[in-house]
């Protein structure tokens, strides 16, 4: 009966959608109030529903009902209850409602947040965001209902896959869609401007906090996803260019490029066609990284069940979605006028070349992902594109990025002299490079020019910043000083901007140093046994059989010792046995510290107590995550700024003022 | 009119885009082709899943066209594709021998008793060693072999009834009818 119930709350929640995407964006072209006020209710509506639906779906595996087939694949009643509920989203079918709860979830914030929003332009993004709906939920009803029963009623579920079984995983899809469905409401402003004819610096103000969200959702989501990988995969990476960490990796890079795109156009009143192509763009990509997931097209590890007819529904709405948007595009940017003169030098075109690169890089990735269709398409032949390419193409673009963003936060709105500029930056340019030639010198590891380069990018991001604050001091004297500037409107979006960027510079340390000092050895050891490794000894001590709540396991013990014989960790690596999906899986014991993480695996048993065993020594590699939780943060700080707050209180008529006041302020 | 025509250029590269989206749906990028097509089956010798005492080998599928499919109770998959095979075997038109891999005893025979039995034996590989020989990576997975015992088909996945009628059905009927 509940399941039944959440089926028909999904249907109900189509005609809310239905609703909302026709009745108020009609009212709004032809002045009808009553229309227009619509909106809200049935954002609130649609929400609503959805919510039922995926609670009747949560409710189905707690109650373990395995007559519905979703939750016969997927659940089991020996699963912890957590995982009964990330179960929900382990396949396709729950994903995909989880995909459309959290479009409704964003819907209705944008809803109750924007009430100052001009009731038209409110009910236009409602509605737009409405329109996406009704593809999701129609997606769900008509080719993946996840309320389909199945008879006879098996006695027991096919469990969730083990590698879902994992609290990082719990929450790393939530994360991540929060990201990608957060950027519809970009799109949704951007549409909603294209339509109104108005693409002005207060809509450009009005979907900076909302653009910047998401980026936090979908930075976080990403790292998530990567740690994740790390621990629980058992082979230490954290990044694989899969096509599907691709497809979340495309729209990150897009939305970066549109949140310093949107700063412009706030400011600046420039930049305004491209700023909506990219508010466009970045959505599109993660619609099409629906698609690529979804529909089988290219082999990834993340697949989900690959079905053709899905993948044809999805492929049909790409098209409504992103063609209907880039042909209104092309209708009416040209009628849009670039305003806000700039001289050839200065912080606008510095952003500019950061978008550009950003949107390169973007688009070599796409090439690559797609790379292996496109040679299958046009019978070249089967081809798979690894890592080598993806990493040597961002080695070559990324640098040139950490350039500009060294110098971007420095330079002045609309007019710089560049040789006031460089006598800034003296400093930062001094420091960065000595650093850089010192530890690409031999005295350190040998002499490594990749660490070099790490250090010197790092140094010259840190080294900017910190010239930017001092500057920013210069009148702002001692603690009353702080205090004033950390109350002051736009102090959010700056302090977001110097922890974000202070993020990238420990990113490229992480990054680097893991690549080119990571210390791997695969062993087969007795018990008692010991092996050196990177200034460690690592003595075995066998293995004993546990068990768990649904698995069976053999867990090693492996004590860690340092050069002068103290012990630094014991390790536990577990290997996993499910009960019902038999399939082997490693838990790795991993040492976690500030500069270097100890990461042990178990192998196989080899008889006699023996075990292969993988060892490795990860420096620095917790600063990968640490740039990515950095990034989140100042992205938040951002955010959450005084004046997107202060706007929404003054009246909306006064807008235009307001933003040319902070443009003459100088700041992002 | 040039001025409006650079604002069509991302709506271009889109349906560039889409084309080769569309082609990709009708493409499979996991049809690695098995290696084992082409070649004689891997030999074994099992104990059977109804008697224990009594073995089956690769010899008994010999000289006939034979299906051997891999299934097993834990597999959700199976369960929805025994319909199909019980449908096949109704045919009468080729023996179905079932590879129960990974399997316990009891849940087994009480499954082909309850579900019913399609099999005209069954092979019990109770720690998966005869599936890896059989390049098996998970179940179900369905192998269609000549009167030579030389592999032809291999269906990966749960057998439809689409692929039944359309691969399985047609390719039994041309191997059946060489000597």
């Amino acid at each position: 009966m509940i399941p039944e119930l959440g089926q028909f709350a999904l249907i109900l929640a189509l005609c809310m959608s239905l609703v909302l995407a026709t009745v108020p964006m009609i009212g709004s072209l032809n002045n009808t109030p009553g229309w227009v006020a619509l909106a809200r209710p049935a954002a609130l509506g649609q929400f609503t529903f959805l919510m039922i639906s995926f609670g009747c779906l949560v409710n189905a595996f707690l109650t373990n009902d395995f007559s519905v087939l979703y939750v016969a694949q997927n659940g089991n009643s020996q699963l912890p209850d957590i995982y009964k509920i990330s179960a929900v989203w382990g396949a396709h079918e729950g994903s995909l409602l989880l995909w459309a709860l959290t479009l409704g979830t964003w819907t209705v914030a944008v809803s109750l947040f924007s009430r100052k929003l001009p009731a038209e332009v409110l009910a236009r993004v409602l509605s737009v965001m409405g329109m996406v709906s009704i593809g999701f939920i129609s997606f769900l009803l008509f080719t993946s209902n996840p309320f389909e029963r199945i008879f006879p009623v098996p006695l027991e579920g096919g469990d969730l896959n083990p590698l879902l079984q994992d609290f990082g995983l719990a929450i790393h899809p939530p994360m991540l869609y929060m990201g990608y469905v957060g950027l519809s409401v970009a799109f949704s402003f951007a549409i909603a401007a294209l339509i109104g004819g108005k693409l002005d610096a207060a809509w450009a103000r009005w979907s900076r906090p909302w653009t910047l969200i998401a980026w936090v959702f979908l930075t976080l989501g990403i790292g998530l996803g990567s740690w994740w990988a790390y621990y629980e995969l058992g082979w230490g990476g954290w990044w694989f260019w899969d096509p599907v960490e691709n497809a979340s990796f495309m729209p990150w890079l897009v939305a970066t490029a549109l949140i310093h795109s949107l700063a412009v156009t706030e400011k600046r009143g420039a930049f305004k066609r491209w700023t909506v192509l990219l508010a466009l763009t970045a959505f599109s990509l993660s619609l099409l990284g629906t698609f690529l997931v979804r529909s089988g097209v290219l082999t990834s590890v993340h697949s989900f069940a690959a079905d053709p007819a899905r993948g044809l529904f999805i492929l049909i709405f790409l098209c409504i979605v992103i063609g209907g948007s880039l042909l209104l595009y092309a209708w009416r940017a040209p009628e849009v006028t670039s305003g806000g003169r700039f001289d050839l030098f200065c912080r606008e075109t510095l952003l500019l070349g950061n978008n550009v690169l950003l949107v390169v890089i973007t688009a070599f990735i796409l090439l690559g992902t797609l790379a292996p269709l496109i040679y299958d398409a046009m019978g070249w032949g089967k081809i798979s594109v690894g890592f080598p390419w993806f990493t040597t193409m961002f080695v070559i673009f990324t640098p040139f990025l950490v350039m500009l963003m060294g110098i971007g936060p420095l330079a002045r709105w609309k007019k710089q002299d560049p040789g006031a500029l460089a006598r800034q930056l003296r400093l930062a340019l001094l420091v960065s490079v000595g650093g850089g030639i010192l530890l690409a010198l031999p005295l350190f590891h040998e002499g490594n020019i990749w660490i070099g380069l790490a250090v010197m990018l790092s140094l010259w991001v840190v080294s900017s910043l910190v010239l930017s604050l001092r500057q920013r001091f210069k009148y702002r004297k001692g603690l009353a000083g702080l205090l004033r500037d950390f109350g002051a409107r736009g102090s959010g979006s700056y302090y977001g901007m110097i922890i974000a960027h202070f993020g990238i510079a420990v990113f490229i340390i992480g990054v680097t140093f893991v690549t080119q000092f990571d210390v791997e050895q695969d062993i087969r050891m007795s018990p008692g046994q010991t092996v050196e490794l990177a200034g460690h000894t690592f003595r075995f001590d066998g293995a004993e059989a546990v068990q768990g709540p649904n698995y069976r396991a053999d867990r090693g013990t492996i004590r860690v010792f340092n050069s002068s014989g103290q012990e630094v960790a014991v390790l536990n690596p577990e290997k996993r046995t499910y009960l019902v999906q038999t399939k082997p899986m490693t838990e790795a014991g991993i040492d976690p510290g500030f500069t270097r993480d100890i990461y042990v695996s178990l192998g196989e048993t080899l008889g006699n107590g023996d075990w292969s065993l993988r060892l490795y020594y990860k420096p620095f590699v917790r600063w990968i995550w640490l740039g990515c939780i950095l990034m989140g943060l100042g992205g938040l700080l951002a955010a959450t700024d005084r004046r997107y707050r202060m706007a929404a209180l003054r009246k909306t008529v006064a807008e235009p003022v307001a933003s040319k006041r902070l443009a003459t302020e100088g700041r992002v | 009119m040039t001025r409006y025509l650079r604002y069509l250029v991302p709506l271009a590269i889109f349906f560039i885009l889409v084309a080769f989206l569309y082609r990709g749906l009708s493409l499979d990028p996991k049809r690695v082709p098995s290696p084992l097509v082409g070649k004689p089956m891997p030999a074994f010798v099992l104990p059977r899943l109804q008697d224990p005492a009594a073995t089956i080998s690769d010899t008994d599928l010999k000289g006939k066209v034979s299906i051997l499919n891999i299934w097993a109770t834990w597999c959700v998959s199976c369960r929805a594709e025994h319909e199909v095979l019980l449908l096949l075997a109704k045919t009468g038109k080729v023996d179905i021998y079932g590879l129960n891999y990974k399997d316990e005893r009891p849940k087994a025979q009480q499954w082909l008793l309850q579900l019913g039995d399609p099999y005209a034996a069954n092979a019990f590989d109770a720690d998966g060693r005869t599936g890896i020989d059989w390049g098996v990576y998970g179940a179900p997975e369905t192998f269609i072999m000549d009167k030579q015992g030389i592999i032809r088909h291999k269906h990966i996945g749960p057998l439809t009834v689409d692929a039944l009628n359309n691969e399985i059905l047609p390719l039994i009927a041309e191997l059946q009818s060489t000597p």
